[in-house]
């Protein structure tokens, strides 16, 4: 069932569409942005760096959470998988991977390019993709949560935000302080690496059960 | 929740007789006058405690007052999301139907409870700090839990089945609870490695009783107010399912069945 489905959304988004291709594209929009509103200075684009990919990293996934239960929703499939299920809670965790791998991992991917744009030092790439890889999951869980939660809401976006806003709070803390002291404060690196991946630990034990509890509401 | 729970009469004291809807409306209709009086008379007595006279401070001077309404704020601020909480995780398991309208009445006090804090305390910082607005550790927390209380009302509001709404708004709520403490904690570090903590002292110097006591009455009042507004919140989001429930009904004898209804 966990696979079924994860296989099934990954070659959804691979060929039908590309859900995947437009959270990439959307995140480099994002850093355009940021880079246009910045200014040419390298300088600072090398300071500002880390923290900008992290927030454009938070916004393409913001902005990719309705896909996750909308499609499903809206053609029957989700009504069908879930009176199919023994484990519910297995279905939202396909939802959840399946989510990560065509948002967060494809990110992960491009940012060392686009860190090349922003100038951002050598000896910083790693760290920035360590903690991409530590946080960008609870990004992913949280995301499935929101888009539980609002299921049955159509451009539920703005609500959805809020919703998420608060949870993803410590991730891009904890993220941006990982990226930028990597390298240089060893100690600071490992204590935010720690707890970043304590929040996805912890996200991942949690969420996906309050995630079953809110679609049951849902679809009653 | 628009089904009674039928009240248990063996037990006349249990808390399954307000599940009775139309009895907590009569109590709460002779509570709220004198709930409304306590609060008035705290809320002068604790002004002009902290107004007139509380002594000024020998560094702050005169706008150390602004605490006794700032203080008061940001502890209801807390306090009502932990009601939320408490009414939310109570609704979602013993299906009380009071425990959603209280969390769902909650909210919108609550988050004016906040603003009220985070505007006294833009105030205050101004001549303090010589800034409306310092990114420090406790103001951003304060400012999360603004929007987590946006979200919870917002929520309310998306969804229109009323059970479907308490069951959701539950979940978001205990969620953000859990979350309360990781965000301060989050806040508190990433303050302190940008700029020093020097603006606010988490431990003030230990304070004279004549500041202690109105800011205590203060306290209380604002407490009082919460009691006050929750039930007069808690009547109008009753009357209001109420009359959701007699528009929905079929027009004829139907209407009178409905006033029997939550």
């Amino acid at each position: 069932m966990f696979l079924a489905i994860l296989r099934r959304d990954l070659l959804l988004s691979i060929r039908g569409g590309g859900g995947m291709f437009q959270s990439l594209i959307f995140f480099a929009l994002a850093i355009l942005t940021f880079s246009l509103a910045l200014g040419p200075d390298l300088a600072l684009l090398a300071k500002v760096a880390a923290p900008i990919l992290w927030a454009a990293a938070m916004l393409s996934t913001l902005l990719s959470l309705d896909r996750i239960f909308q499609a499903d929703a809206e053609d029957g499939s989700l009504d069908i998988d879930w009176q199919a299920t023994d484990l519910p809670v297995l279905l939202v965790a396909a939802k959840a991977v399946s989510h990560w791998l065509t948002t967060g991992l494809p990110l992960i991917a491009a940012t060392p390019v686009l860190a090349l744009l922003l100038n951002l030092p050598a000896e910083g790439l790693v760290p920035l993709l360590l903690s991409l890889a530590c946080g960008t999951p609870a990004l992913s869980l949280i995301g499935t949560f929101a888009a539980a939660v609002t299921l049955p809401l159509r451009r539920a976006n703005i609500l959805m935000s809020v919703l998420t806003a608060p949870l993803f709070t410590p991730v891009l803390i904890f993220g941006v302080s990982a990226a930028e002291s990597g390298g240089h404060d060893g100690s600071r690196f490992l204590s935010s690496i720690l707890f970043l991946s304590a929040f996805s630990l912890l996200s991942m034990v949690s969420l996906p059960f309050a995630s079953v509890w809110a679609i049951k509401s849902n679809l009653d | 929740m628009t089904s009674v729970v039928p009240p248990a009469p063996s037990r006349s004291n249990s808390i399954y007789q307000m599940a009775n809807p139309e009895r907590f409306d009569r109590l709460a209709q002779g509570v709220i006058p004198w709930i409304g009086g306590i609060a008035a008379l705290l809320a002068v007595t604790g002004l002009y405690l902290g107004l007139f006279v509380s002594p000024e401070d020998y560094q702050q001077g005169a706008t150390v007052r602004i605490m006794y309404v700032h203080v008061p704020a940001a502890w209801m601020a807390l306090f009502c999301y932990t009601t939320m909480t408490i009414s939310s995780v109570a609704g979602f398991v013993w299906k009380h139907p009071l425990a959603d309208v209280a969390a769902k009445v909650t909210a919108p006090i609550g988050a004016t409870f906040t603003l009220l804090a985070l505007i006294t305390g833009s105030l205050w910082g101004k001549p303090m700090w010589g800034t409306w607005w310092a990114w420090d550790a406790r103001l951003t927390s304060v400012l999360v839990l603004f929007f987590m209380y946006l979200g919870y009302i917002a929520l309310w509001q998306a969804i229109d089945d009323k059970a479907r709404a308490a069951r959701l708004g539950a979940i978001v709520c205990v969620a953000g609870f859990v979350n309360i403490p990781i965000i301060k904690f989050s806040v508190d570090w990433w303050n302190s490695l940008h700029q020093p903590a020097s603006v606010i002292r988490a431990d003030g110097p230990s304070m004279p009783g004549s500041m202690l006591t109105p800011l205590l009455v203060m306290g209380l009042a604002y407490s009082a107010l919460y009691v006050w507004l929750l039930l007069i919140a808690m009547r109008g989001e009753i009357a209001d399912r109420r009359l959701e429930r007699l528009t929905k009904d079929e027009p004829g004898n139907a209407k009178v069945s409905g006033l029997r209804k939550l």
